[in-house]
């Protein structure tokens, strides 16, 4: 028997819960159909996310895809398709690429991510994209785009260095009318590893407290810079994007098992620290960059 | 006398890694860099300066910035005082700075760092004494540790000791004169 989970029809960061919320309680082995043919929209994060929905599956998911051409075509132009096939079991049509035109909202494709050198390539193909798009568009700082590609970086090495597995990022821009009414930069990266709490559990000697969770796993690595590794020079990776997020007024969340934390800026509402959330498998995490506007 | 060796990092990334990177990212690539680095230090004349210039580095990253130097610098110190080697970080821009002070403040290191203007700016974590007698030597060019006291009074501080603090950790040198300088590239 196979279980349908239907995907919201906007798909964000917050949407994708009751995609987990349908997964929570089924075991691994029940076959899944995830049926996205009502979907109209989804974050770099939601097509990332959706990919690792695959990666935490034992019997192999199988997938329905928009229904709706457009939307279609994005995901196809946002390289979804691609991976996608390799990981589900593919029902209905999948849109195929349609010469090389370029998609402008896209700064990078999702992309796998699983070692150093996909790291390297990663860094390389945003950097020419990256300046126009934060600089002339986005109006930051002109050394916005190295500590952009410094950031983007650190967020794919931490799938190297913890997930055990193969992860995905994407990078796009878009109008956030939701909660800002400005334009934004999204970097998502996904992975359904083993996540921080039992990365840091794999540290040697590391004694664990009476409150020991996956809030806790989070509030160590993004606060206090812990990692597995004992070089005191481990840990910065995070703690150096958290400080660029907070200079650009951005938002950081990192969501991971039953738990998610998030840096808040200003213009959102979002709870720092939200737990006993549906478990789910790896880390997922979402950098969102506002545009600069002059203050008046 | 005081030997002048400059390391390109960029060449040093193309020659050990992949001759299509220019960007100093992942903890692999920095490893290899600075092993590469260390090699090309073992056996040079003492004491000498070694200038690690990013002049030509695309992007450096956090984790690069903790590999190359990070772990260089807190080897060296480690080393206790040998090799005699003073280092002068050259060519950062902005965010590399950033990303090295903070590598800096981690290991508790200071290292000196040279604008393009080739001025010589101490950054990292130093006591408030040990950098203001930085500052004297940096202001005047050369001087006896007398002549510190006398700039910067509080006789209840061992100066003496803060020189050699600072000498210790490579961020000045004790000329044969007995004056105190800053490491200074070719």
């Amino acid at each position: 028997m196979t279980t349908v989970i239907t995907v919201p029809p906007s798909l964000d960061d917050h949407t994708l819960e009751t995609v987990f919320d349908q997964l929570a309680p089924l075991p691994a082995d029940q076959k899944v159909l995830v049926d996205a043919r009502h979907t109209r929209w989804a974050s770099p994060y939601g097509l990332t996310a959706l990919l690792t929905i695959a990666q935490s599956r034992a019997e192999r998911a199988s997938f329905a895809g928009p229904e709706t051409e457009e939307t279609a075509s994005y995901w196809q132009r946002a390289g979804f398709y691609e991976h996608a096939e390799r990981v589900f079991e593919m029902h209905g049509h999948v849109p195929r690429p349609r010469g090389h035109a370029g998609e402008s909202q896209v700064l990078l494709e999702i992309t796998p991510v699983a070692k150093s050198d996909d790291v390297h390539e990663v860094v390389e193909k945003i950097q020419s994209k990256a300046q126009a798009i934060l600089v002339n568009e986005l109006h930051l700082d002109p050394m916005a785009t190295m500590r952009f590609a410094m950031t983007l970086s650190e967020v794919c090495q931490n799938i190297v260095e913890h997930a055990q597995t193969t992860g995905w990022v994407a990078v796009q821009t878009y109008r956030y009318r939701q909660r800002l009414g400005r334009r934004v930069v999204v970097i998502a990266v996904c992975d359904g590893g083993i996540g921080f709490r039992r990365s840091l559990e794999s540290a040697q000697g590391r004694k664990l407290s009476d409150r020991w969770d996956d809030g806790m796993a989070l509030e160590d690595a993004m606060l206090r810079g812990v990692s597995r590794f004992r070089d005191p020079g481990r840990g910065q990776g995070l703690a150096g994007v958290r400080r660029y997020v907070g200079k650009w007024d951005g938002k950081l969340a990192i969501r991971s098992g039953t738990a998610r934390i998030a840096l808040i800026p200003s213009w959102d509402e979002d709870i720092a620290l939200r737990e006993g959330l549906a478990p789910f498998p790896g880390s997922q995490v979402q950098i969102t960059i506002p545009e600069r506007v002059a203050k008046g | 006398m005081t030997y002048h060796i400059a390391i390109d990092v960029s060449s040093v990334l193309r020659r050990t890694v992949c001759e299509l990177y220019s960007n100093l990212v992942t903890r692999p690539t920095g490893a290899t860099v600075r092993r590469a680095i260390e090699e090309a230090l073992v056996g040079l004349p003492e004491p000498n300066v070694t200038v690690i210039d990013f002049s030509h580095v695309t992007l450096l990253d956090f984790s690069c910035a903790d590999e190359i130097v990070g772990k260089l610098l807190d080897a060296q110190q480690r080393a206790d005082g040998r090799p005699r080697t003073y280092f002068l970080i050259r060519g950062l821009h902005e965010p590399y700075l950033e990303a090295i002070e903070a590598v800096l403040e981690r290991y508790d290191l200071a290292a000196l760092v040279q604008d393009p203007a080739g001025n010589v700016h101490l950054v990292g974590t130093l006591d408030d004494g040990a950098r203001r007698a930085w500052h004297v030597v940096r202001q005047r060019g050369s001087v006896q540790v007398q002549e510190i006291e006398a700039e910067l009074g509080e006789p209840s501080i061992p100066w003496e000791e803060v020189v050699s603090q600072l000498s210790s950790r490579r961020l000045v040198v004790r000329r044969d004169d007995g004056r105190v300088a800053l490491p200074q590239a070719s």
